[in-house]
């Protein structure tokens, strides 16, 4: 087997890199990675790693609300450690009994819940949740929806949020969670949106957008579609798989309209 | 009634048949989750030793989840054909296995058996053997399809280019998809999971593959991994639909949570054919699956998941399918708790669907918060490449930067091809050479082979 390939010219394949967050034009030693990108690979996995045990900061992330002039409550769900939390996610999908109790005394007629939710990465909720709460605020208030108190909630699975949402009396909810950590993306954000919560729901009877971050989906789009499957949603009374996206026209639309600020 | 086996003293009773394969099933986390796994390892030895003396054709008699209640069960009891299993049929589980291991089941005999084999009788079976027999066994098993070229043919595996973008964004992809085209993957297809579910999107990401595919007349098929309701949809409104995507499991509820039934799959089948745009035969439906879905969709009827898992390959059967792809360490710890168990259930998922009939291939992965690596990953397509899996994943890097996991990469598939001699698809080992992308050995030619390629790009820039 002779050395390592040389690389490729200037101009051409490795050119193909600056396109995609993806590891591409990685070169290679015979049929194998060339060592800096086992090493760095290696890392990124170490990160990762790291990222989904990293303690979550719930009090911080009402701080970010309270700056926006939103009320919250904080939540655990079933789930008493982050080991249950990996082994056990039916815990992971229930409120503790006190945390339904708090949920069931702010009880009220709200349009639509939002439940935040450390999921697999905290750091994805510390960095990203407030941002895209605060981009959606004005969709709200142009649709005049009515908002229940924040939901913090620890150890908590997207199934959690049928169960917030249902002890407030909500008629929509969505849960902003931090998904599994990617080796690229340690930071992001899913938002499950679901009609008329109530325990038992699975995953048919949500819409879903992943990858909300800045180096994702940004902030200002998440909020437009979202705002659109929010919309659709009440307009058609259902989310899941009967509710498809089609924020995309709408939001060509908006662009040219000038209601999508730049991120 | 009930299941008694003695070990010594003590004495041990399975009180059906749910409950005798659940703890006969080798350790798994998402089997305690549910509450059905054995409480010790002698009581899962004592399972083991009573499964290997139940008559094969009790599974014809007594389903594990009520025909009345769930339509996989009518699939699999209604479509069962007697006279493929009469070789078999009086034969024990235990004996069984001993016979698949013998010289009498030779591939010819395992290709006429596959369509009596229920997905019961091959978890049970599976559940007494050691991961050499998956091995042995599994790689006699040959299961043939084409749709634009041929797979599962001896000697060869193939690999999808999995080119998925954070949010989707057309040059993104095509950067990756040349990267592994220049890799020599791509024969399995080339196949993106959109981050949006919106169809005007899923239509222009259809006409960039279609794109790549006429422009370099390569002898492959494209797919966005979209709900089959969305492929339906985006034929009737004219786009180049080659292949029909649709996540599937092993009870009725547990499709009812995918949004899916048989009958919808029969449409997404039908749609498709209408195309025609097959060459070399009709084989397009692509399925993907994975241990513990029905778990997670609390459909599981107290059935361990290995056994629901080969029941998605009934599912799966039903339809002709080009490719069926277990996602084997996806759904996290829960389900499979480390390396250990996603390799294990990695060859009993490739086992199973071979011995039925299926075009296996395994999407051979882990995520973050499972305890699991890379290295673990290189032992598993190590085996699964002796086993003679019909394809793998070619993420770039291993990294899927879209769904946030890791998988196999463009040089993993190099790796395997140099230390097992693995050829690709015949139509796409020509197109390769004739693109010298590879030389007449197959390897990567020397130069930077197929710089053609990088013609997409351009023609996009310009």
């Amino acid at each position: 087997m002779s050395g390592p390939e040389k690389p490729p010219a200037p101009g051409r394949f490795a050119d193909l890199a600056r396109l995609t967050p993806a590891r591409i034009a990685l070169g290679r030693t015979g049929a194998s990675l060339p060592m800096r990108e086992v090493l760095r690979f290696g890392l990124a996995h170490a990160q990762a790693r790291d990222a989904v045990h990293a303690p979550f900061r719930p009090e911080e992330v009402a701080a970010a609300l309270a700056r926006l002039g939103i009320e919250t409550l904080a939540v655990e769900s079933a789930a008493r450690s982050r080991a249950d939390y990996l082994r056990r996610p039916d815990w992971g999908r229930s409120l503790s009994p006190e945390s339904l109790a708090a949920s069931h005394a702010r009880r009220g007629r709200f349009d639509l819940a939002i439940v935040v939710a450390d999921g697999l990465s905290s750091t994805a909720i510390h960095q990203n949740a407030a941002p895209l709460v605060e981009a959606l605020l004005p969709f709200l208030r142009r649709h005049s929806l009515s908002l229940a108190p924040i939901v913090i909630a620890s150890q908590a699975r997207v199934a959690l949020g049928d169960a917030a949402g249902q002890a407030l009396g909500a008629r929509m909810v969505l849960v902003l969670i931090g998904e599994r950590p990617g080796l690229s993306s340690p930071d992001s954000l899913g938002a499950y949106l679901t009609f008329a919560p109530r325990i038992g729901l699975t995953d048919e009877a949500r819409n879903c957008i992943s990858n909300i971050r800045p180096g994702g989906l940004g902030f200002a789009e998440a909020a437009f579609k979202l705002a659109w499957l929010i919309d659709q949603g009440f307009r058609r009374a259902l989310t899941g798989v009967g509710l498809k996206d089609e924020s995309a026209a709408a939001l060509e639309a908006g662009a040219a309209a000038g209601l999508i600020p730049e991120d | 009634m009930g299941y008694r086996v003695a070990i010594g003293t003590r004495s041990y009773l399975f009180s059906d048949l749910k409950e005798l394969m659940a703890k006969a099933t080798p350790p798994r986390s998402g089997d305690r989750l549910a509450g059905l796994a054995a409480d010790s390892l002698e009581e899962m030895m004592a399972a083991k030793i009573a499964l290997a003396d139940l008559p094969l054709r009790t599974f014809l008699h007594e389903a594990l989840i009520p025909y009345e209640a769930d339509e996989v069960t009518r699939l699999i009891i209604d479509g069962h054909d007697a006279v493929a299993f009469a070789p078999i049929a009086s034969l024990t589980v235990g004996a069984f296995r001993d016979w698949l291991c013998s010289a009498a089941a030779t591939t010819a005999v395992l290709a006429r058996l596959a369509p009596g084999i229920t997905p019961e009788m091959a978890a049970a079976v599976s559940k007494l053997m050691r991961n050499q027999d998956l091995i042995l066994v599994a790689r006699k098993c040959r299961v043939v399809t084409r749709f634009r070229n041929t797979l599962g043919l001896p000697g060869r595996m193939a690999v999808r280019i999995q080119p998925n973008h954070p949010t989707d964004d057309a040059a993104g992809i095509l950067a990756s998809t040349i990267d592994g085209l220049r890799y020599g993957c791509g024969d399995a297809v080339i196949g993106i999971n959109p981050a949006s579910d919106s169809t005007a999107r899923i239509g222009e990401l259809l006409r960039l593959l279609d794109g790549v595919i006429a422009r370099f007349d390569i002898p492959t098929q494209a797919c966005i991994l979209t709900h089959v309701t969305s492929s339906i949809a985006l034929i009737e409104q004219g786009a180049p639909v080659d292949l029909v995507f649709q996540s599937v499991a092993g009870t009725q509820a547990a499709n009812a949570s995918f949004g899916v039934t048989l009958a919808l799959l029969q449409e997404g089948l039908e749609a498709g054919r209408s195309q025609k745009r097959g060459t070399v035969g009709d084989n397009l439906m692509y399925f993907e699956t994975g241990q513990g879905a029905a778990l997670s969709a609390n459909a599981h009827h107290g059935v361990d998941q290995q056994t629901l898992e080969a029941r998605a390959y009934a599912v799966c059967r039903a339809y002709q399918p080009l490719l069926v792809n277990t996602v084997v360490g996806f759904i996290g710890p829960e389900y499979l708790y480390d390396g250990k168990q996603i390799i294990r259930a990695g060859l009993e998922d490739h086992f199973c669907g071979k011995l039925m009939g299926v075009p296996m291939g395994c999407d051979i992965c882990y995520t973050n918060h499972a305890e699991a690596d890379q290295d673990d990953m290189d032992t598993l397509l190590t085996l699964l490449g002796t086993a003679g899996v019909n394809f793998i994943m070619g993420v770039p890097g291993a990294d899927d930067v879209m769904l946030n996991y890791q998988s196999t990469s463009f040089h993993d598939q190099l790796y395997i091809r140099e230390v097992l001699g693995l050829r690709r698809a015949p139509e796409f080992e020509d197109w390769l050479l004739r693109m010298d992308i590879t030389d007449a050995t197959g390897r990567l030619s020397a130069g930077q082979g197929g710089p053609a390629l990088l013609a997409a790009m351009q023609d996009r820039a310009a």
